[in-house]
């Protein structure tokens, strides 16, 4: 990462803004007065040790839980109280650890459903399902970007695990994200397949703010140009990937041994 | 976005194949409009399964389509069934008026009662849905003097299809005019399940976290399909009652709630035609066995369930298989 682009990234206007985000269920904090900003085309990580909430911290940005406290902004606009689809509406979309795709569709149907959507046309229920051209050349695309083309009339049910992966990131492209959540993208992939995907990752739109929750420090590393690192639901500390490396306390709560030797 | 628009192959025609209707669709109506001219004698039975087959296509857009759950689809058969014949009754005795007022009903009512489909797992949906379908036939039973309680609500009079044709005795109009509105909204449903609309619905039933994940409003998407499904569900109630000339208290029995799943089940879910074949097997098997073993043919019926879910339809309907280890056919 040369230091012209972090500058850049800097200067940048935040796109998602997340203020003392608190959630409590029952007696135990999973979040914990969590604040973390996104500006414009960031390469930002999420890391922590399994149990720090991250995840509980993906559910509260996309809506799927509401905050005990806190708020969170979106482009300016408070999005705290907002569903999950009125926030994918407004450009926040996120990927899945776990694939969750329409396993009974095909990837075909899957993305000109995605895209039907996203160009608000979900409410036609005379005309057919790609019977407008720009949705059917868009889904196309988008399959033959993310090498999705061959397999575009299987059944998703029925894919390689490595193409599953492709799709769903397909998938939280065709939304247009203007901040895209990327939970453990390579998660589960094997060798063979994951040259592919890296490589996805890597080619994301420029423009896209994205936030990448992952275990595989190489892929952080590589792709990350700023960091946050999550311990018991709360924040211990941001930077740029060096300034994590050489963070003792970083080594020790999650890099263990050896393993900061990165960036 | 810096996604290239530019792809070299035609995806649009792969997309659309599906909607596409197929030559023996084409034969399968004619020959079904054919039947009460060839068979005159069976045109109450005709009528019969036109009527089930659309009750069951209803359940199959929130059951098959969406994956909403219900115990008490008959809730919606039964009112539509009671608001078509006390307005033949009370108000006028035209059949198009009475179908369409009876579907506007069933409708406010399937929204009125979406409500208690959006929360919730399956368990939960399957006991709401039965009780709100127990609920409207007590309420049924309990205001006898609306509609005649446990004798059933009789002298209901129907005038002429379109003022031009009769109900006759042997059923002939009847089964007409019963095969028309099912053609007619079968041919809507079938565009609500091949749209965008209806691929939202196929997203909720696969997945309702990525639905939401993709900005699928999936509460309005439920409640517009729970809607339409009771509005259809009412049209299939009013049709009994506007062919038969009576409406009783099984209209909105368990025992109907549960017939319509069983043919669903038989012909199979998420497929339109699915509850076609499974009425025309239901009611088929339901006459004969009837006739074999009056007492017993729940037996049999309950058997070939049991079979077609342990062995499955598929291998059912292709008896080279059974013996074959496996082998592809």
């Amino acid at each position: 990462m040369t230091s012209a682009t972090v500058s850049n990234v800097n200067d940048a206007p935040v796109v998602l803004e997340a203020q003392g985000l608190v959630m409590r269920f029952g007696g135990i904090t999973a979040t914990d007065n969590v604040s973390l900003q996104l500006r414009r085309g960031a390469r930002h990580a999420l890391i922590g040790p399994n149990g720090a909430g991250k995840t509980t911290l993906v559910n509260l940005l996309t809506g799927v839980l509401a905050p005990t406290a806190g708020r969170i902004a979106l482009l300016g606009q408070d999005v705290t109280r907002l569903a999950p689809h009125q926030r994918v509406a407004r450009g926040m979309v996120r990927t899945f650890q776990i694939n969750q795709l329409f396993d009974a569709m095909t990837p075909l149907e899957t993305l000109a459903l995605v895209v039907s959507q996203q160009q608000g046309l979900t409410r036609q229920w005379w005309r057919a399902l790609g019977s407008s051209k720009a949705v059917a050349e868009r889904a196309g695309a988008l399959l033959e970007q993310f090498h999705l083309a061959d397999v575009a009339q299987q059944k998703v049910q029925h894919l390689a695990y490595g193409k599953r992966r492709l799709l769903e990131i397909a998938i939280a492209l065709a939304c247009e994200p203007r901040v895209l959540l990327l939970d453990e993208p390579v998660a589960g992939v094997p060798p063979g397949e994951r040259e592919e995907l890296l490589a996805t990752v890597a080619a994301l739109p420029a423009d896209v703010s994205v936030l990448l929750i992952e275990h595989d420090m190489d892929l952080v590393f590589s792709f990350a140009d700023r960091m946050t690192v999550l311990v018991n639901g709360a924040l211990l500390t941001e930077g740029a990937p060096d300034e994590i490396a050489a963070d003792a306390r970083v080594r020790e709560v999650y890099l263990g041994h050896g393993e900061a030797a990165h960036g | 976005m810096s996604t290239p628009v530019t792809t070299t192959r035609d995806w649009q025609a792969p997309l659309m194949a599906k909607a596409r209707w197929r030559p023996w669709e084409f034969v399968l109506w004619a020959a079904a409009f054919a039947l009460p001219l060839v068979f005159p004698s069976h045109s109450l039975m005709v009528n019969e399964i036109a009527i089930v087959a659309l009750f069951a296509m209803s359940l199959d857009l929130i059951l098959g389509y969406t994956g909403i759950v219900s115990l008490g689809h008959a809730a919606f058969f039964g009112f539509g069934a009671y608001a078509a014949a006390l307005f033949a009754k009370h108000v006028m005795p035209d059949p198009t008026v009475g179908l369409v007022v009876a579907v506007a009903l069933s409708a406010l009512l399937g929204l009125v009662a979406s409500v208690t489909i959006l929360r919730g797992s399956d368990l939960t949906r399957l006991m709401v849905t039965l009780g709100t379908a127990l609920l409207l036939l007590e309420l049924a039973n309990k205001l006898d003097w609306l509609t005649g309680g446990a004798d059933g609500l009789q002298g209901v009079v129907m005038g002429p299809v379109l003022g031009l044709f009769e109900f006759d005795l042997f059923g002939r109009t009847a089964a007409w005019y019963s095969l028309t509105v099912l053609l007619l909204l079968f041919v809507v449903m079938r565009h609500i399940v091949h749209s965008p609309f209806g691929a939202t619905l196929r997203a909720i039933h696969d997945n309702r976290l990525r639905a939401m994940a993709i900005g699928v409003p999936v509460a309005a998407r439920m409640v517009t399909i729970y809607t339409v499904a009771a509005a259809i569900a009412g049209a299939a109630g009013a049709l009994l009652a506007q062919t038969t000339g009576f409406a009783s208290l099984d209209v909105l029995a368990f025992d109907r709630s549960a017939d319509v799943l069983l043919m669903l089940v038989i012909g199979g879910v998420g497929w339109l035609y699915g509850g076609v074949a499974g009425a025309i097997v239901f009611k088929l098997l339901q006459d004969w066995l009837s006739s074999v073993t009056p007492q017993y043919w729940m037996f049999w019926i309950g058997l070939i369930l049991v079979l077609l879910v342990l062995v499955g339809r598929e291998r059912l309907l292709r008896p080279w298989t059974w013996f074959g280890g496996g082998r592809k056919a």
